[in-house]
């Protein structure tokens, strides 16, 4: 369903990020793409959606595949339509709007309005606590409440592909758990592709078919689920060690190192 | 106390319109951070068109205004696709220049076609003053009022329920999360400049016929900026209250304080009391300055 092929990228003209980077998303399935930070997983997120113009970044080689259809050089609203949702890093919920009116702002593309409201509600039965938020402004809600509702404004778009950007990022362990069974669930139950990224390997390892880890723009590793659990590299490197804490601090780090700069 | 009755109203109808065009000046402001400094010039055009159009032409009043908010609406888009578009890489610092350039094109624009003089428009309300107890009213002072708060409504509740006024929000919140959601922000934004220059050309029009239409009209561009920065810069609801508090001030000034310093004040007293407030709250009465969590 979704084919990326040895995608380059760059920001700015000249920081590389993307050094021939490939996956696919076969229709259904979950997929993790795992990787350390900094490794370019955001990157080849924004790559599919179109949204590495918004950072001053592009595609400088390579293609992105849609259902036989090629994305590259395509605006972030005609991917949209065409059934990929980009759920953010960092969930970038609209503070100011109420958690009803970002629902129906994930809306935007579709031309049944007249169902809207039902899938507000469908919405609500994966998330039973929007429903008790739903006129409060997002800005209000707990990182996890927003991250519930970053999903569920990516699922009213309808899409055919989701792709989540760490969902668990900031957010409390037992509620981690919770979404990422939300996130299955609405796998089995909409037949949505899901693409998901994360730093928490284990967590995303436990819902996914297939993973891959990148490091440094490209894939180093790939395969199914089981296997890589197995994997000895892996079991040191991406499970195991990754306590909530470290994760923090090395997010933490790098970010400074960047300024630095 | 008639006397202060008088003025009062004479201010809230003002600051109303007041309240109206810095609507439009709020709204860019939220979408891109850009001050939008021909605001004013958008005003002058307004009034200028339809006075216009209802001199040359037999057409009854509601139908020149319409013509004049159509001729708005394709100012909005070209100036959003003119100007604004190509510079949406730049800096905010360069598109806020870029705008004070098109304020001296359009007012030379103006300048060309319409000269300097001020004209007054065509009676439209009858000039018989209606009597509410002992307050006096003119006729164009009630219209003029029942037109914005008729508009005020109406803006409330596309912001509120409509696709775009929500898309509107979307952007202004924040940008690149409206992108991810199919949002076009170009068409946001295109929309957003007809906006303003509608409400602008609607004040532009109501001030004309209550003061008649003149260059001067353009310093309504500079009296909306205290509103604004009254209200917070990207508060909606506060530019509307900033709106009618300027209106209100300015006229109390200009009735009791002008008479006694020999005039001047009226003109002055927004821009003290925006320095006020500025000390007092740094981001308006009604401003968010980045409260919310994250
Ligand atoms: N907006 C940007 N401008 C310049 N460089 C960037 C930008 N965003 C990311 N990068 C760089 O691209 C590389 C990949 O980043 P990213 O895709 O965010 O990694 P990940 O999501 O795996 O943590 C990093 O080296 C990062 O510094
Ligand atoms: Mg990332």
């Amino acid at each position: 369903m979704l084919k990326v092929n040895n995608v380059e990228a760059v920001y700015s003209k000249m920081i590389l990020a993307l050094r021939g980077m490939s996956l696919e998303v076969p229709k259904g399935k979950i997929i993790a793409l795992l990787g350390s930070n900094g490794a370019g997983k955001s990157t080849t997120l924004q790559s599919i959606s179109g949204l590495l113009s918004s950072d001053g970044g592009q595609i400088t080689d390579g293609t992105v595949e849609f259902e036989g259809e090629t994305l590259n050089g395509k605006s972030p609203d005609a991917i949209v339509k065409s059934g990929i949702f980009h759920c953010m890093e960092g969930r970038h919920v609209f503070p100011h709007l109420t958690v009803e009116e970002n629902l129906t702002a994930g809306a935007y593309t579709r031309k049944d309005r007249r169902n809207i409201q039902k899938d507000i509600d469908k919405i609500y039965g994966y998330f039973p606590k929007l429903r008790d938020l739903k006129k409060r402004p997002a800005g209000l809600l707990s990182g996890g409440e927003q991250q519930m509702l970053a999903i569920g404004r990516g699922l009213m778009a309808k899409p055919k592909l989701l792709l989540l950007d760490e969902p668990s990022l900031g957010i409390a362990p037992l509620l981690v758990e919770e979404i990422f069974e939300n996130i299955k669930q609405i796998n089995e139950e909409e037949g949505t592709s899901i693409l998901v990224v994360e730093q928490n390997a284990n967590v995303a390892l436990k819902i996914a078919d297939y993973g891959y880890i990148m490091e440094n723009g490209r894939v180093v590793m790939q395969g199914e689920v089981d296997r890589l659990l197995e994997d000895d590299e892996v079991q040191n490197h991406y499970l195991g060690i990754g306590t909530e804490e470290d994760q923090k601090e090395v997010v933490y780090k790098s970010k400074q190192e960047r300024m630095v700069w | 106390m008639d006397f202060f009755l008088q003025i009062l109203v004479t201010g809230i109808v003002v600051g109303s319109i007041y309240g109206l065009v810095a609507l439009g000046f709020v709204l860019i402001y939220r979408s891109s951070d850009v001050l939008n400094l021909a605001n004013g010039e958008f005003v002058l055009i307004g009034g200028y068109v339809c006075l216009t159009i209802m001199t040359a032409s037999n057409l009854p009043f509601i139908v020149a205004l319409l013509i004049t908010l159509v001729i708005s609406v394709l100012l909005g888009f070209s100036v959003e696709r003119l100007v604004i578009r190509p510079l949406k890489n730049a800096p905010v610092i360069s598109i806020i220049m870029a705008t004070i350039g098109l304020a001296s094109l359009l007012g030379g624009l103006v300048h060309m076609v319409w000269g300097h003089r001020t004209r007054t428009f065509p009676q439209v309300f009858p000039s018989e003053p209606i009597h509410f107890g002992g307050l006096i009213i003119t006729p164009v002072y009630l219209w003029s009022f029942i037109t914005v708060l008729v508009l005020l409504v109406t803006f409330t509740l596309f912001f509120k329920f409509s696709k775009m006024g929500i898309a509107m929000r979307a952007v202004a919140d924040d940008a690149k999360a409206a992108m991810s959601m199919g949002i076009s922000v170009k068409n946001v934004l295109a929309v957003t400049w007809a906006i303003a220059a509608v409400v602008a050309a609607i004040g532009g029009t109501l001030l004309g016929m209550i003061n008649g239409v003149g260059p001067i009209m353009a310093t309504i561009g500079l009296t909306v900026l205290p509103v604004v920065i009254l209200g917070g810069l990207d508060s909606i609801g506060g530019a509307i209250i900033g709106g009618f508090l300027i209106g209100i001030i300015q006229n109390l000034a200009g009735g009791y304080l002008d008479p006694m310093v020999g005039g001047g004040l009226k003109e002055v007293v927004p821009f003290i009391i925006v320095l006020l407030i500025l000390l007092l709250k740094p981001y308006g009465l009604f401003g968010k300055g980045g409260a919310e969590r994250v």
